[in-house]
């Protein structure tokens, strides 16, 4: 599993379907990734970023850009590199052991890998939500809220009682929540837990929101729940969320991202495009037969 | 889909795997019945050991009483005249000072080794610190009567007395025999204990925690106290209660750097003795019955300060795990 970087002649010399290289289909591949013009804030360009584990290239250099204040999804089968993409656009996959990421991920135009940036600034600006909700035991529910505005301060001065209020508004919990904010988050249910993180992501006030599955440990109330809660936030906060259900990406996103693995195992992005696109009628013929269920 | 509250694992599957021996095969019935066996020999052990210490320190019990005995001070064999309050406080004072001194380091050492530490190094270190945990205590008592007791004489007591000289602590006379330097010998033996148990504990912190909180933006240095600590705090304090526990019944390295003083002094620089140090420092000069017999009660006391001090852990341990931090801050 020795695989250096490859060139870009080498990324555009391989063919989708297997047939052997041509350049037409290179041409045809490329053109399927959406050209996205966007000022809005929250913008992120992604530039031939890849992601190594050790030697194992997990991510080919992908360069598509994911606009400011909108809904992208990632869709993809199992292993395709998805957690380990989502997780290079906030530096977290640099904290796994002989991980790396090369490329570029610029928010709003500035390189969050450059040599001169701290990643826990990043952090700051770009939260995370995982697919198993993990909040902290030691704490309750309101600590739970407030972690992340312990660390970093209050940005806009307020008060922290009401961030950490508006936050568990903003996650459709307060009402559930409000009389014991004082218990251990861990006692309330799963879909509550993933809320609780939500909240707790969302009291830093980000920039950027990425969700790893967010959903997939819930039932389909919570699910749908949270999925609310992502189109009432996509005004305020780019949201990228990866997603196994393709009802849900159709629902929530307004873009949506295919990826795939290629024949080295490294994941690929196959086509970005609006989500209407992606879904009634793509340009890829793996991106059709995966959305309509053929394969993945 | 709950996350489960801290140090849940080990518990849970021990009690697990408990349900599941009750019922079962044949094999399991006799294993049952095996392990039922030999629990009863530890019990009876514990209970022959108990009477026979007992009936050793019959006649200074029956001469100074049980409980006087642990309020007196006088330790003076030519006129036979002993009570057991200064090795007690010199026990105490000396573990609880070892402690204080080990746990930072020891702790120190088991987030270095699971969270910081290249690989490469982390297995060195690992390495070392079990080699430190394996070597007899004698070992270290020879080492600290010919290289720290030296070094604490020359270089560090003079230092002391000169700085901090207004404390009632550090005073003369300091010979280099004395507390201090048994403390920090305890401390280095108690270091490796405390470091490989708080390693295990740490380690199996989930990663999904510590990923949390580096996700809202969090140092290292943030994860470790915020999350990684409060996580593994039942597991730590266990692992604590156990250095301490080897600390109290520590014997030979302490007698021989001790200085085996019979007074209760708050200079920590002076001489003074421990419960097992003057059960080994005495043992062989106790010429008549009665020398021996209170000898023999210390070692009684020095048994039932070790339950108590193992039933206030279990009680601390219990309390810390079952702590659903609701309002912890
Ligand atoms: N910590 C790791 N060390 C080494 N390889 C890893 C690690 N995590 C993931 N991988 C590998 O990287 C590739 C991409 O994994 P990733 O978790 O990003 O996939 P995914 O698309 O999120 O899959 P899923 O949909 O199942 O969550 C896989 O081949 C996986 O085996
Ligand atoms: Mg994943």
């Amino acid at each position: 599993m020795t695989q250096q970087a490859p060139t870009q002649t080498q990324r555009d010399s391989r063919d989708h379907s297997g047939a052997g290289p041509s350049l037409q289909a290179t041409q045809e591949q490329r053109s399927h990734i959406a050209k996205v013009e966007s000022t809005d804030p929250g913008t992120i360009t992604i530039e031939n970023l890849e992601a190594y584990y050790g030697n194992f290239r997990a991510v080919a250099p992908v360069t598509f850009t994911i606009p400011g204040r909108k809904v992208t999804a990632v869709i993809g089968p199992s292993g395709c590199g998805k957690s380990t993409f989502i997780r290079c656009l906030n530096r977290m996959h640099e904290t796994v052991r002989g991980a790396s990421s090369r490329g570029h991920v610029l928010l709003d135009g500035e390189d969050i890998n450059g040599p001169k940036v701290d990643p826990v600034l990043i952090r700051r600006k770009i939260g995370m939500v995982f697919q198993k909700p993990n909040p902290f035991p030691t704490m309750s529910i309101y600590d739970n809220v407030a972690s992340g505005l312990k660390l970093n301060g209050i940005k806009s001065g307020r008060p922290m009682n009401e961030i950490v209020e508006q936050a568990l508004r903003q996650a459709a919990l307060w009402d559930e929540v409000k009389d014991k904010l004082k218990q251990a988050g861990t006692a309330l249910s799963g879909g509550q837990q993933q809320r609780l993180c939500i909240a707790r992501a969302l009291a830093v006030e980000p920039e950027v929101l990425l969700m790893d599955e967010p959903c997939s440990a819930l039932d389909p109330i919570a699910t749908l729940a949270i999925e609310d809660l992502i189109r009432q936030l996509a005004p305020d906060v780019t949201i990228v969320i990866v997603t196994h259900n393709m009802q849900q990406a159709s629902r929530v996103s307004d873009m949506t991202a295919f990826f795939m693995m290629n024949e080295q195992r490294s994941g690929e992005l196959v086509e970005y495009a609006t989500t209407e696109t992606i879904f009634t009628n793509p340009a890829d013929k793996r991106t059709e037969d995966y959305v309509t269920g053929r394969f993945g | 889909m709950t996350v489960e509250p801290a140090e849940p694992g080990l518990l849970q599957k021990l009690q697990a795997s408990a349900r599941e021996q009750v019922t079962g095969s044949p094999g399991d019935v006799v294993f049952k019945l095996l392990a039922l066996g030999f629990t009863l020999i530890i019990l009876l052990l514990a209970g022959l050991l108990l009477y026979t210490v007992w009936t050793g320190a019959s006649e200074s019990i029956g001469e100074f009483g049980f409980f006087s005995f642990i309020v007196t001070q006088e330790w003076n064999p030519v006129f036979r005249e002993f009570g057991a309050l200064h090795v007690i406080v010199g026990t105490l004072a000396s573990s609880a000072i070892a402690v204080v001194l080990a746990v930072p380091v020891a702790l120190g050492i088991a987030l270095f080794i699971t969270e910081l530490a290249p690989p490469a190094i982390r297995g060195i270190v690992a390495f070392t610190i079990d080699i430190l945990a394996a070597i007899p205590s004698i070992v270290y008592g020879l080492w600290g009567l010919h290289v720290l007791l030296p070094f604490l004489d020359q270089h560090i007591n003079p230092l002391l007395i000169n700085y901090l000289g207004w404390l009632p602590f550090f005073d003369r006379p300091a010979f280099g025999f004395s507390l201090l330097t048994a403390s920090i010998i305890l401390a280095i033996m108690i270091v490796p204990i405390i470091s490989a148990i708080a390693r295990e504990v740490i380690g199996s912190v989930p990663t999904a925690q510590k990923e949390g909180m580096l996700a809202l933006g969090a140092t290292r240095w943030e994860v470790m106290w915020k999350v990684i600590l409060p996580y593994a705090r039942a597991g730590i304090v266990g692992a604590i209660i156990l250095g301490l526990a080897r600390a109290i019944g520590e014997t030979m390295a302490v007698t021989m750097v001790i200085g085996n003083a019979h007074y209760i002094s708050a200079n920590i620089l002076a001489p003074s003795a421990t419960m097992a140090s003057i059960i080994a420092n005495e043992f062989r000069e106790a010429t008549y019955s009665l020398y021996l017999s209170a000898l023999i009660h210390v070692g009684l006391v020095l048994m039932f300060i070790s339950l108590i001090v193992n039933i206030l852990a279990r009680v601390l341990v219990w309390s810390v795990a079952s702590d659903p931090g609701g309002d912890r801050r």
